[in-house]
C-alpha cells in the first residue's frame, strides 16, 4: 500500500510537470513573439503597420491591411464551401448511411487529413489554376477563388468528423422520442438532431476555419499572391501566412521587414487566440443541457 | 498501477542501455581517429549554391577522411547571416554582399565560386521570343499589358515574380530591370521550380528563372538580342547574370581555406559544370 503511493505521487508529479511545460512554453513562445516583433514599431506606427494599405519594404512601407483582409477573405469563401459539405457528410453518416456505405465512406474522409498540404497545392496549382482560367476566361487563374476552394476541400474532413462526433452525441431518447410522435425522419434531423447537436457542430467549424487561417502551403501555392485588396474573387490574394513565408525565407536578422515578419506572426496568433475564444463562447451559450 | 510503474521501469531501462551504447559507440569513434584532428566545418546558406557544395563536401570528405562538412541551406540572407555572426565556416549567397551587410559585418570576404544567369521566360506557343530591357521593364512595372504592345497575340500579360528576398529576384531586379519598379499585380511564386510550372501551364505569361532551370517546357526570351545560354553568360554578352559566392569572415581558417581552394580547383569546378552552372575559370 505505502509502495503504491510513492509510485502514484511520482506519478502524478511528473504528469504535473508536463502540463506546466507545455504552459511555459506557450507563454515563452508569445512573449518571443511579442518581444521580436517589438523593433519594427520603431519604422513604422503600429497602426499604420496593422491599417496601412502599401506593402513595399524597398520604400520603407510596411503595411499588412490587405493580408489581413485576405487571410480572412479566403477564410470565409472556405467556409462557404466547406460547411455545407461537412456538415451535409456528417448527417448522411451519423442518420441515414447504412453500416457498409459508412465503413467505406469514414475512412476516405479522415485520410483527406493525412494528404501533406503542399499535395493539395500542388494539384491546385497544376490542375485547379489552369481550370479556372479557361471556365471562367480570367487571368490569371491565381486566385481568391482558387486558394478558398483548396482550403474548402481540406477543412472539410474537420467539420465532418466533428460534427458527426456531435450528432452522435445526441441521447437516443430524444431522437426516439420525436419519431414516436410521429415526425418524419428528416422532420427529426431539422427539429431535434441539428439544434440539438448546435454547438457541436458549430466549434467544429471554427476549429476548421482555424485550420483556414493558419494553412499556409497550399495557400501559397495557388493564391497568386498580390500583396493588395481583392475586388473580385478572381484576383490574387496574399494570406498572412502566405506573407510571412514570402518574406521571412531570405530576410536578414535585424532588418526592418524580419521584424515585421513577427509582428505579422504576432496579428495571426491574436486572431486565432479571438477565434477560439469566440468557439469556447459559443460553445457554452448554445449548449443544451438534457436529462 | 503496478502496470504503470513497470512501464516506468522499462522505459528507464531501455533508456539507459540506448544511452550506454551511445557511449561505447563514441569511445571507439574516438580511438579510430585518435593521431588525425578531426576538423568540422559548418557551411550554410543560399539554396542555390547548396547542391555545389553539397557534392563538393562529399568528395572533399572522401579525399580528406578527417573532415567532418555540415552543409544546410536556409537562403543567401542566412548565409551572409550566419558567417557575420560565426555561426558558420563558411556561408553561401547567390547574390553579392549587400553594402547594408558589410556595414554590420565589415570583415565578410567573397569568393566567387559558380556564375549563373537569369533567363526570362515565356510560354513556348508564344510568338514573341526577344525582348528589350525598355519592353521588360514596361511590362514588369504594368505599363505595357497586352501582348500585342510587343508584337504578340491580342492577349493579357501575366507577370510572374519571385518573393522579395529571393537571390534569383535581386539579380532581375538589378540588372534586368535596372532597378525599375515590379507591378503588385505580378503573381508571387515561391520558387524556381513553380516559376517554371506556372509559365509552363499559363500560355500569356512571363517570368524569369537560373538558366540551369531553363529546359524545352518553356521559351527562354532574348534579352537585348542575345539568347539566354552559358555561353552568352561567360562571353559576357548576356548581362542578366550573377557570380555564387561563398563566404567567410575575415581570413579562413587554414581548413575552410582548404576547402574553398577546392571549390575553385578544377575538380571543384567540374561539379559546378555538373550541377547545371558555369564554371568561373
Amino acid at each position: 500500500m505505502h509502495k503504491k503511493n510513492i509510485g502514484e505521487s511520482v506519478l502524478e508529479n511528473l504528469l504535473k510537470l508536463n502540463a506546466l511545460l507545455s504552459s511555459v512554453i506557450i507563454f515563452a513562445m508569445v512573449l518571443f513573439l511579442i518581444f521580436s516583433s517589438l523593433p519594427v514599431f520603431s519604422v513604422v506606427s503600429p497602426f499604420d503597420f496593422v491599417f496601412g494599405l502599401d506593402w513595399s519594404p524597398n520604400y520603407d512601407s510596411y503595411g499588412i491591411f490587405p493580408m489581413i483582409i485576405g487571410s480572412f477573405l479566403v477564410t470565409v469563401l472556405a467556409l462557404v464551401f466547406s460547411i455545407p459539405l461537412g456538415v451535409g457528410c456528417a448527417i448522411f453518416l451519423a442518420e441515414l448511411a447504412p453500416k457498409k456505405v459508412q465503413n467505406i465512406l469514414r475512412p476516405s474522409i479522415e485520410i483527406l487529413t493525412a494528404i501533406p498540404s503542399v499535395v493539395y497545392g500542388f494539384v491546385g496549382m497544376v490542375l485547379l489554376v489552369p481550370l479556372i482560367r479557361d471556365v471562367f476566361n480570367t487571368n490569371p487563374g491565381y486566385s481568391w477563388l482558387a486558394a478558398s476552394i483548396i482550403l474548402g476541400i481540406m477543412i472539410v474532413p474537420t467539420i465532418t468528423v466533428l460534427s458527426e462526433d456531435a450528432i452522435n452525441s445526441v441521447p437516443s431518447q430524444l431522437k426516439e422520442g420525436s419519431l414516436a410522435m410521429g415526425a418524419t425522419r428528416w422532420q427529426t434531423i431539422k427539429k431535434v438532431i441539428l439544434p440539438a447537436s448546435l454547438s457541436g457542430i458549430l466549434s467544429g467549424v471554427i476549429l476548421g476555419m482555424g485550420r483556414a487561417i493558419g494553412e499556409t502551403m497550399a495557400v501559397l501555392m495557388v493564391a497568386g499572391n498580390w500583396p493588395l485588396i481583392p475586388t473580385s474573387i478572381f484576383n490574387p490574394v496574399r494570406p498572412l501566412t502566405s506573407h510571412i513565408i514570402l518574406n521571412i525565407k531570405e530576410a536578414a536578422s535585424g532588418s526592418p521587414i524580419y521584424y515585421a515578419m513577427f509582428a505579422t506572426g504576432l496579428v495571426l496568433f491574436i486572431m486565432v487566440l479571438s477565434l477560439n475564444l469566440i468557439s469556447q463562447y459559443i460553445n457554452k451559450k448554445y449548449k443544451i443541457k438534457w436529462d | 498501477m503496478k502496470k504503470y510503474i513497470s512501464v516506468l521501469i522499462g522505459a528507464v531501462f531501455i533508456s539507459l542501455i540506448v544511452g550506454f551504447s551511445g557511449c561505447m559507440d563514441s569511445t571507439n569513434g574516438s580511438n579510430d581517429v585518435e593521431e588525425i584532428q578531426q576538423v568540422n566545418l559548418k557551411i550554410s546558406g543560399s539554396t542555390t549554391v547548396l547542391p555545389i557544395a553539397e557534392e563538393a563536401a562529399k568528395q572533399f570528405m572522401m579525399a580528406n577522411k578527417n573532415y567532418m562538412i555540415e552543409v544546410t541551406g536556409g537562403g543567401s540572407g542566412l548565409g551572409v547571416k550566419e558567417s557575420g555572426e560565426n555561426l558558420n565556416d563558411i556561408g553561401m549567397a547567390s547574390r553579392e554582399i549587400k553594402s547594408s551587410e558589410l556595414d554590420t559585418y565589415p570583415e565578410l570576404i567573397a569568393y566567387g565560386i559558380a556564375k549563373d544567369g537569369v533567363a526570362i521566360i515565356v510560354h513556348p506557343e508564344n510568338p514573341v521570343s526577344s525582348l528589350t530591357q525598355e519592353q521588360i521593364i514596361a511590362i514588369y512595372s504594368g505599363k505595357i499589358t497586352n501582348w500585342n504592345e510587343v508584337g504578340g497575340d491580342d492577349a493579357p500579360i501575366t507577370v510572374y515574380t519571385r518573393d522579395e528576398e529571393s537571390g534569383t529576384r535581386e539579380v532581375f531586379f538589378e540588372k534586368a530591370l535596372n532597378k525599375g519598379n515590379i507591378t503588385k499585380q505580378a503573381v508571387v511564386v515561391a520558387s524556381n521550380g513553380a516559376m517554371k510550372s506556372s509559365v509552363k501551364a499559363d500560355v500569356n505569361g512571363i517570368g524569369y528563372l537560373s538558366i540551369g532551370y531553363l529546359d524545352s517546357s518553356v521559351k527562354g526570351c532574348e534579352y537585348e538580342g542575345v539568347i539566354p545560354t552559358e555561353a552568352n553568360v561567360v562571353a559576357g554578352t548576356y548581362k542578366v547574370s550573377r557570380t555564387l559566392n561563398v563566404i567567410t569572415n575575415g581570413e579562413p581558417s587554414a581548413e575552410a581555406k582548404a576547402f574553398i581552394d577546392f571549390l575553385l580547383s578544377s575538380e571543384g569546378q567540374q561539379i559546378v559544370v555538373e550541377e547545371g552552372y558555369i564554371s568561373v575559370n
